[in-house]
């Protein structure tokens, strides 16, 4: 049962708190407090982290974009930066829940959640995002990438670390990005297909691509083959369905009753790539 | 069960209660403080029933903890109009017809108030953005939006923009 509910100003006094007692951090709470209703989550002690004011902020420092853990989905959305510098992140973010949920909800909580096709955390992967974590040894990074255990499961324990923000270079001119999703509704809806695309051009040839899709494994994958397949390849239409072709015979999306039959997942996922190359492409010639 | 003085803004006023640590504002909305007016639908942050106002942002108050609501300004559907002189909004749902069982208006509402406090110009795609998370098993949501921009522009005319 809860016991105490406190709200430090500092980082030091988050882990300060998280020592005592069987604590655990909440930042928007969207998941958690169903969790604790639910009886998933015991808690004695939950430790707010809304105000701490280092953690509240989006800021650009020598061409990285950092992110803080107190930053909502919507604050992230409608930043100037970020639909500038890293579009596909705004676009990811924009998509999540609804708006009530995206004024609460924070970006790096989507993340820690590690839910199998957290819209932040495929577009963050795709950017090379690390996040930076703070426990009682210091500090430590760890890409997002290698951040998911499995379904629901992160790297990281939440009654005893603190992921203070996450961060990734911010897009040059000669990148470009795309993030497309498929789901049941506009809003409110759980992604049945999410894709993000991070490429950068040299000319009129491909440099490298990042692919991320999701949910068509415990976590957000790699299209590793295609982006191998592409490098050094000139940007058309041949190329863009190669790519598609690949990625599809990379995934292997299960029967879901919520999210549809694999089979015709994965012939969507191919039609999701295909957009999300063109749009990133585009970006990247402008 | 472990409590605590839950200090906010309500309404324009300053009040104190003492709230379970483990309430959701919702909770302490409507049985610490008799506030009814807001809504419990799925308790799930998924129907928006519960929709308030909080330092300027619409949240789903059924996911909140309360005392994340500690020193911020939050509004409910009481502190929105009075009988005698209604809100642009609450006016123009009743002409515009866009109220039936009337369970997720006072949500519908705050979301919209939101929305026109920060836009009073709202186009219909920045609506249905804003009541995206607003579900009405009545109306077909037509009507709310037809309201909402007839109160948009009412509150246009009365700032004379
Ligand atoms: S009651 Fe809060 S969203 Fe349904
Ligand atoms: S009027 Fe009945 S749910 Fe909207």
């Amino acid at each position: 049962m809860l016991k105490d509910y406190v709200q430090p100003k500092t980082v030091d006094g988050v882990l300060a708190s998280l020592r005592q007692g069987n604590a655990r951090i909440i930042a928007g709470g969207t998941d958690l407090m169903l969790d604790m209703k639910a009886g998933k989550t015991e808690v004695e002690k939950l430790v707010d982290i809304n105000c701490v004011d280092s953690l509240k902020k989006i800021e650009i420092v020598d061409g990285s974009i950092i992110i803080g853990a107190a930053v909502t989905h919507q604050e992230v959305a409608t930043s100037k930066l970020i639909q500038e510098k890293a579009p596909v992140l705004a676009k990811a973010c924009r998509t999540v829940g609804s708006l009530q949920i995206r004024n609460t909800g924070t970006m790096v909580g989507n993340v820690i959640n590690a839910q199998p096709a957290a819209d932040a955390a495929v577009a963050l992967i795709a950017l090379g995002a690390v996040a930076e974590i703070f426990d009682e040894n210091g500090i430590s990074y760890l890409p997002v990438e290698e951040l998911y255990l499995g379904v629901g499961q992160s790297k990281i324990d939440s009654s005893k670390q603190l992921v203070t923000s996450i961060k990734f270079p911010s897009l040059q001119s000669g990148q470009g990005s795309a993030f497309v999703r498929l789901a049941q509704r506009g809003a409110l809806a759980l992604p049945m297909l999410n894709v993000s695309v991070v490429v950068t051009l040299s000319g009129d040839k491909v440099d490298w691509l990042r692919l991320v899709m999701a949910p068509v494994a415990p976590k957000p994958v790699r299209a590793t083959e295609a982006e191998k397949m592409i490098q050094g390849k000139q940007v058309n239409e041949e190329t863009i369905i190669a790519t598609a072709n690949a990625v599809a015979s990379q995934a292997n999306p299960r029967d879901s009753a919520l999210r549809g039959s694999g089979e015709y997942r994965k012939s969507v996922l191919q039609t999701l790539v295909k957009r999300g190359l063109i749009e990133a492409f585009a970006e990247a010639q402008k | 069960m472990a409590k605590t003085v839950l200090k906010m803004i309500l309404n324009g006023k300053p009040v104190e209660r003492l709230v379970s640590f483990d309430d959701t504002l919702l909770d302490a909305l409507r049985e610490d403080l008799g506030l009814t007016g807001t809504k419990k639908g799925c308790g799930k942050g998924e129907c928006g029933a519960c929709t308030i106002i909080m330092n300027g942002k619409a949240v789903n108050s059924c996911i909140v903890p309360a005392l994340q609501a500690m020193d911020a300004a939050v509004e409910t559907i009481e502190g929105i109009g009075t009988v005698e002189k209604l809100h642009p909004l609450q006016e123009t749902f009743v002409d515009y017809g866009a109220i039936q069982c009337g369970f997720c208006t006072p949500g519908m509402i705050m979301s919209a108030k939101a929305l026109l406090d920060k836009n009073v110009v709202p186009s219909r795609e920045e609506i249905k953005e804003a009541i995206a998370g607003n579900v009405c098993r009545c109306t077909g949501y037509l009507k709310i939006e037809e309201a909402i921009m007839a109160a948009a522009e009412m509150m246009q005319s009365q700032q004379g923009k």
